[in-house]
């Protein structure tokens, strides 16, 4: 999928389209190839596109507005489009897309076979009733399917795959691996973990087709329940050894060294994450007993610092540097602010017109797209004239 | 720079010790090369290096290691990561991370260099390597001599005093071996690094070497000494040093140019003789004839030199029913049989035949337009970089790849169409790995499982591993064989079947020059007994030996065709040594030679 200046500006004004245009036709200073890497030419920080992206996803659900959707849903696609550099994790957006339309689909399934509360006049068809015995009460298998009820299930699977689909879209614009990088130097080992967990899952695929071919070369049978079953264990037996050999790897490439440091800083790192959790139990059971009423906000807060500042002083163990960190730059609090305006626009808009975010299905009217919320969601655009440009960059071969 | 002093090394469970008197020392900025038949504990004195022997592997470690001063009794690897870089068999699992930048400077994050030396140290890298067309690249699109030099930057950015390389040709083309030597080549001239690498493919390290250490047999004492002394002694050594001993030259000659400049005399005693051109044992012409009345007859008449051939002797080409078929068929026919599937050869000169087959993968043209034909007894060696479309190309004479154009006809089956249980008896495929083949816990369940899948009579498999593999016990595991047994069990399993057309991907990654000799002499009687082999290979001296066509292919299409002799001598990347020391004259083989003067 390469950038479609035409076809996908989806509203958005004439002139910026123009304006990234050239750097599509020649790929321009940014794009010669050798010169510091894709990623790193957006300059934007991994955290802001997931802030940008998950801000778009509580803006989904603040409505249910099937113009404003879909306006999202183009505005989201546009920015992956245009911003997305050339990663493997970066292919993944079809895939979420794939899952979004699925979980419209099975939406409107169970809306369709288990019936609806919605009441509504315009029958479309009359499925045959199943009859259930009295324990099931409420549960209605078949029967009638209403115009209403259909649309109301439409309504609901859009806003959840239109969710789904900005989660997709913060996975395309930077891999979640890049956001682990990001973690404090305490929580470094864990970040490791979970990305040599994200590099396995391929292997283990890979490893199960060589074996499953191998299957047939033995002259069996490589499809079937059967054949998995075969293939299972040995699978596992060479995960298990490729990660035996990564763990030396690793540790021949000092992973885990540690600094010296004085008893006092460690018993402090202790002492403060410790209490810190603590304090963020308490807190929290404070926020949500009735009485505690009064000391629940502080002690969370106080918990919260206590530990944050257990995990700083716990980093000072880890000699570890980062190279090349993403840097949290102006460009970076535009793109996570354009998100987080769309969030907090969309939530006004809400609360003060509830009838426009919110079209209703009974009686059956056509919903009118409201004015300055689409407005506010094409802000959403900004990360596309502010970041762009690193698809224009060829993959050298 | 490092130091063994009366080193053994006992794994538990193993009640005799891998090394024993393990007692050298290796000089700042040498390059060192560890040599010895499989077995012997290469890989072991390796890791006792970077201390990840016994601190990872477990065992005992008696003596003292030491590297750069530091004792790696009290020091664990990730304390001797700053002076070793380790880089070991496997490229693939050395990563950590999935680009090539972040790769490199993983090693450095962890040793907690400032960020602008890290900065300066990825870019200095990324040159000396020649990747810096690659940084973006996520690893796992690279080849292997990429993936290789990866592997080796990710290792050197920290700037380690020595650095510890296993097998680091093994996988590699002949272009890309050089590739990684000349790296090895600049770092120790350049940097004083010291290095240390266990190789198998001697030929093309030897002459690098400044010492050698050679381990001569499993727990014996190692011999540490110039590489030419080493090699007069040595039980595994090059083709050139072969040439060498054959000619009594003495000194030895390492390399080809050594060994030219001293070759005239011996080129002048060979110039009265012709070399030898390898031909099938079966000309395709008799087979055609013989084919067509009783298929089973073919081999028994035509095999001359099949005394060794372990109970393959009645390789039959085709399915039993292809009597019926003997005279050539026009094409619109041809196509009419393809689309039902299994049919029987129409002639039985060809036991498989590719024409314009062409392979998509993930939008990438893997083969183009390929033409091949293969008759029975003869081998064919297709040779060409990693990645060039070698394992595509038999993955789709066995039905693992879909053909996007073109056809593909074995035995006069299509293979992609054909069930497992029918294919296995008109092709077989020996994979990169081995292990890939084998399940069972012992070899005993093995050959039954075998001859089960190949509905062969009961202990047709154990008949063919005793042949090639004498001394094994039924109770062995196959995962205790040897490198070299495991690939002669696997073989066994697929000869099961009787396969008149045998694929072979990559033989001898990992073996010595023993178990490569024994795997020559195994395929040499197979061939002669009818058998067809197909083997991909990197390894020029295996197919100078074996194939009677070498196949070059490039880029997913076959760039040469001919008769070895002719395409391995023109080409500087794929003529064996004896080529390059004898030309103008046309040897392949230091067997040629010793049977021209004998």
């Amino acid at each position: 999928m390469r950038r479609t200046p035409d076809g996908a500006d989806a509203g958005g004004d004439p002139a910026a389209a123009a304006r990234t245009r050239p750097a599509a036709v020649a790929p321009g200073p940014r794009g010669t190839p050798g010169r510091s890497g894709a990623r790193r030419a957006a300059g934007v920080h991994a955290g802001a596109w997931w802030v940008w992206a998950l801000a778009l996803g509580v803006g989904a659900t603040r409505t249910s507005n099937p113009l404003l959707l879909g306006l999202l849903l183009a505005v989201s696609a546009y920015v992956v489009v245009t911003c997305r550099a050339n990663t493997p994790s970066a292919r993944s957006y079809a895939a979420f897309v794939r899952l979004g339309l699925a979980v419209l689909g099975i939406r409107l399934f169970f809306a369709v076979v288990l019936g609806s509360p919605i009441p509504g006049s315009h029958v479309l068809l009359t499925l045959p009733e199943a009859p259930l015995p009295h324990w099931a009460q409420g549960i209605r298998l078949g029967g009638r399917v209403t115009a209403e009820a259909l649309l109301f299930a439409l309504y609901d699977g859009l806003k959840l795959a239109t969710l789904l689909v900005c989660v997709g879209a913060a996975n395309a614009l930077a891999a979640p691996a890049r956001l682990l990088k990001s973690l404090p130097g305490a929580l470094y080992e864990m970040g490791v973990a979970v990305v040599v967990a994200l590099t396995f899952a391929p292997h283990l695929v890979a490893d199960g087709r060589r074996l499953r071919a191998a299957r047939r070369l033995r002259g069996r049978p490589d499809r079937g329940l059967r054949g998995l079953v075969h293939v299972g264990l040995p699978v596992l037996e060479g995960a298990l050894e490729r990660s035996v050999a990564l763990a030396a790897a690793m540790d021949a490439r000092g992973y885990g060294r540690t600094a010296e440091v004085t008893p006092a800083v460690r018993r402090t790192t202790a002492a403060l994450t410790l209490g810190g959790l603590l304090g963020v139990c308490a807190g929290t059971y404070g926020l949500l007993t009735a009485a505690g009423g009064t000391y629940g906000l502080p002690v969370l807060l106080a918990g919260l610092a206590a530990a944050l500042a257990g995990l700083r002083l716990g980093g000072r163990r880890s000699p570890r540097t980062r190279y090349r960190p993403d840097a949290w730059n102006p460009r970076s609090c535009l793109v996570a602010g354009s998100g987080v305006a769309v969030a907090a626009l969309l939530s006004l808009a809400a609360a003060r017109d509830p009838d426009a975010l919110h079209p209703g299905v009974v009686p059956l009217v056509a919903p009118a797209l409201p004015l300055w919320p689409a407005a506010a969601v094409l802000l959403a655009l900004a990360p596309a004239f502010a970041a762009p440009g690193t698809t224009a960059r060829k993959e050298p071969s | 720079m490092i130091r063994f002093e009366d080193v053994s090394v006992t794994y538990d469970g193993v009640p005799e010790p891998t090394v024993a008197a393990v007692d050298f020392t290796v000089p700042e900025g040498e390059l060192v090369l560890l040599a010895g038949p499989s077995g012997v504990g290469k890989s072991t004195i390796l890791g006792a290096v970077s201390g990840l022997v016994p601190h990872f592997t477990g065992g005992t470690l008696r003596g003292r290691v030491t590297v750069a001063g530091r004792d790696t009794r009290t020091h664990k690897p990730r304390e001797l990561a700053d002076v070793v870089g380790t880089v070991g068999q496997d490229p693939l699992s050395h990563f950590v991370t999935d680009t090539v930048e972040d790769e490199l400077a993983y090693g450095m994050e962890s040793l907690g260099l400032a960020p602008d030396v890290m900065r300066r140290r990825v870019e200095e890298t990324l040159d000396l390597l020649g990747l810096a067309a690659l940084r973006d690249r996520p690893i796992a699109t690279l080849s292997g001599g990429q993936q290789q030099r990866v592997a080796i930057g990710s290792v050197l950015t920290p700037h380690p005093q020595v650095l510890v390389l296993d097998e680091p040709t093994s996988a590699l083309d002949p272009a890309a071996a050089e590739e990684v030597l000349a790296v090895l080549q600049r770092l120790v001239h350049d940097l004083g690094t010291t290095v240390l690498l266990a190789e198998h493919r001697l030929e093309r390290v030897v002459q690098y070497a400044d010492q050698v250490v050679l381990l001569p047999a499993p727990g014996a004492a190692p011999l540490l000494g110039a590489p030419a002394d080493i090699m007069a002694v040595s039980p595994v050594y090059p083709p050139v040093v072969d040439l060498g001993r054959l000619a009594g030259w003495s000194p030895l000659p390492l390399t080809v140019r050594d060994a030219r400049r001293r070759a005239t005399p011996l080129r002048d005693r060979l110039a009265a003789h012709t070399p030898p051109t390898p031909t099938p044992a079966t000309a395709p012409g008799t087979t055609t004839a013989a084919s067509a009345p009783a298929p089973g007859t073919t081999t028994a008449a035509s095999a001359p030199a099949s005394a060794g051939a372990p109970g393959a002797d009645a390789a039959v080409p085709g399915a039993p029913s292809d009597t019926a078929a003997s005279a050539p068929r026009p094409a619109s026919r041809l196509r009419l049989r393809r689309r039902r599937g299994a049919v029987p050869a129409e002639d039985g000169a060809v036991v498989a035949e590719v024409r314009g087959l062409g392979v998509r993968r993930d939008g990438v043209r893997a083969l183009r337009d390929v033409d091949l034909t293969v008759a029975p007894g003869e081998t064919v060696a297709l040779m060409g970089r990693n990645g060039a479309g070698k394992s595509t190309l038999l993955g789709s004479l066995v039905g693992l790849v879909q053909p996007s154009a073109g056809q593909v006809r074995v035995g006069g089956a299509v293979p992609h169409r054909t069930p497992p249980r029918e294919l296995v008896r008109r092709v077989g495929l020996v994979p990169q790995e081995p292990r890939d083949l084998l399940y069972a816990d012992t070899v005993a369940a093995e050959c039954a499982a075998a001859d089960q899948d190949a509905q062969a009579a009961p202990g047709a498999c154990r008949a063919l591993v005793s042949a090639l593999l004498p001394g094994v016990t039924d109770a062995t595991h196959p995962r205790d064989l040897s490198e070299g047994q495991r690939l002669a069990l696997a073989l066994a399993v697929v000869l099961t079947a009787r396969p008149p057309l045998l694929l072979l991907d990559e033989p001898t990654r990992g073996l010595d020059y023993g178990a490569k000799a024994r795997l020559v002499a195994e395929l040499r009687a197979l061939a002669a007994a009818g058998h067809a082999i197909v083997l991909a290979t990197h390894d020029v001296e295996l197919a100078a030996e074996l194939a009677h066509r070498v196949v070059l292919l490039a880029e997913g299409e076959v760039i040469a065709d001919g008769p070895t002799a002719e395409v391995v001598v023109s080409s500087p990347s794929y003529a064996p040594q004896v080529t390059k020391i004898l030309a103008p004259q046309r040897w392949l083989t230091v067997a040629q030679v010793r049977e021209a003067l004998a």
